[in-house]
């Protein structure tokens, strides 16, 4: 077990407590909270696959920017725990189930996959995640979708001005 | 010296650096709070602190112990934990930023060649972006987890201003992004040292943008509303005492440090000193006198931030928000807009 392993099974470890307190925190502000440490350790799996930029931006927009309008917006309407709805013992159990053949389905397909079969994660490889090369292939190759993702930004803009302005 | 294929004198040599930098910008930081004190009596005309020490001197240590042997009071009604998470995250997120500031050039000891940088990353600029937008979770964990209305209203006001200024700050430093080319803040300084202009020469509008949300990120006056007195009573950091208190105000000093040295080295060359070769003295001596230039135009931005903290009174809380969407973004694009329209004329 090289060193670059030792940092990946601690992220995942890591990543994946965090998941979980985001899951049975009582309080959603805690669970806000626990979900940003969440993206830092993503943010390190990313750091490991040699991706510096998703890394970074991961940081900037969710856990920077995002995760403060999520903890903006909790914190202003106050949200109580006895103001909760209480779900009945039915309604959870079929929850349960539901979200339990969702997670095996999605594992028996990745584990069915052809182009995945066999393979490991390539660890600190390639150059496509730096920001040089990132920056040259979404203005040369991927020129159009990256411009038409811009344009539907502008419009989502334009939408939440026209609702604040109502 | 390698162990599960690490340079262990590597991570040595880099964690000295780490803690002695650590240490000089607190100890600078207590100093800041002092000359503080002094710029705002010099202005005020009057004495100022000037009983412990000479001239003083001790003052900011008398105002430590004071800080650190107050009784620390966590309120009843707060939740635990955040409350002491808060000021921590605060003081964390602010000396986060000298990782990428290079603070001058290599030294040669014990036949090592030293950076006086702790991580030269091609995406500096970008790291210094995520500290900053985390630098408010101190502020608002601290104003929320201290369940008191005034300090939950400081810390929403303090996101929200964030937030706002962050943007124009983005949009000032993507022009400057594309004079210089690189993202790294070392190849920025560099490139200032080796004949170039500095970038102020540059990016002068894009300069004023950033060191008013500069100003407005570090919570100073005239954009302080997070903590207006008389407004908030004192803001985010009402129910803190102690040393807690200490860290909420240390912040911002150290806050207010690094965005100086941000500041200087990417429009003022860093530690570049004007008309002098440094390529006629000994490496380590001009690395020296590099620091030294760095550390003086530091001092410069910090006095002129006191300066003005001094000077113009508090804005109110619709005027800043007007200054940040209505004035500061459509400057902020028509710089970029007309410094790619430049680079463009002159390809």
């Amino acid at each position: 077990m090289n060193a670059l392993e030792i940092i990946f099974y601690a992220l995942s470890a890591f990543a994946l407590v965090c998941a979980i307190m985001v899951l049975i925190s009582k309080n959603p502000i805690h669970s806000v909270l626990w979900l940003i440490l969440v993206f830092f350790a993503i943010s390190g799996h990313y750091i490991l696959l040699n991706a510096q930029f998703l890394a970074i931006v991961n940081i900037i927009v969710y856990a920077g920017a995002i995760m403060v309008l999520f903890l903006f917006v909790i914190m202003l309407i106050n949200v109580k725990k006895d103001s909760e709805p209480q779900k009945q013992l039915f309604v959870k159990f079929i929850g349960v189930i539901a979200g339990g053949s969702f997670l095996t389905l999605t594992i028996s397909l990745i584990k069915q996959a052809q182009p995945l079969i066999g393979k490991t994660v390539l660890l600190k490889e390639g150059t496509i995640g730096l920001i040089h090369p990132l920056g040259k292939a979404l203005f040369n190759d991927y020129v159009v979708p990256f411009e038409i993702s811009s344009v539907l930004f502008l419009s989502a803009m334009v939408g939440a001005v026209l609702i604040g302005k109502k | 010296m390698t162990l599960l294929a690490f340079d262990w004198a590597f991570i040595i040599e880099k964690l000295i650096l780490i803690v002695i930098i650590v240490l000089t910008t607190l100890l600078i930081t207590l100093y800041t709070t002092f000359g503080e004190r002094k710029v705002a009596a010099i202005l005020q005309d009057r004495p100022g602190p000037n009983r412990a020490g000479p001239f003083g001197l001790l003052q900011p240590l008398a105002d430590g112990l004071k800080l650190i042997m107050k009784e620390e009071i966590i309120p009843n009604a707060s939740s635990r934990w955040l409350f002491i998470i808060g000021p921590g995250l605060a003081m964390t997120a602010s000396l986060m930023t000298c990782a990428v500031i290079p603070w001058g050039t290599a030294i040669h000891l014990f036949g090592r060649t030293i950076e006086l940088q702790v991580a030269d990353v091609n995406i500096g600029i970008l790291y210094i972006f995520a500290v900053v937008s985390m630098g408010v979770y101190g502020i608002m964990i601290g104003g929320w987890a201290s369940n008191n209305k005034f300090s939950l209203m400081s810390a929403l006001r303090a996101a929200s201003q964030a937030i706002s200024y962050e943007i124009a700050m983005g949009l000032a430093l993507i022009a400057l992004l594309m004079t210089t080319g690189t993202l790294s803040l070392k190849t920025i300084v560099a490139d200032q040292t080796a004949g170039h202009w500095w970038n102020i020469v540059y990016q002068p509008l894009g300069f004023v943008i950033f060191f008013i949300c500069a100003m407005a990120e570090c919570n100073r006056t005239p954009f302080d509303l997070p903590e207006a007195e008389n407004e908030l009573n004192f803001g985010y950091h009402q129910e803190y005492s102690s040393m807690k208190l200490g860290f909420f105000l240390f912040a911002e000093y150290v806050n207010m440090i690094m965005s100086s040295a941000i500041m200087a080295s990417m429009y003022f060359g860093g530690y570049d000193l004007p008309f002098f070769d440094e390529t006629t003295v000994a490496p380590n001596i001009a690395a020296m006198i590099g620091l030294g230039t760095l550390l003086i135009k530091i001092v410069l931005f910090v006095f002129l931030f006191m300066w003005i903290r001094w000077t113009i009174p508090r804005f109110r809380y619709d005027q800043l928000m007007n200054l940040g969407w209505k004035k500061m973004i459509p400057l902020a694009l028509l710089n970029m807009l007309l410094t790619g329209a430049l680079i463009l004329s002159k390809l």
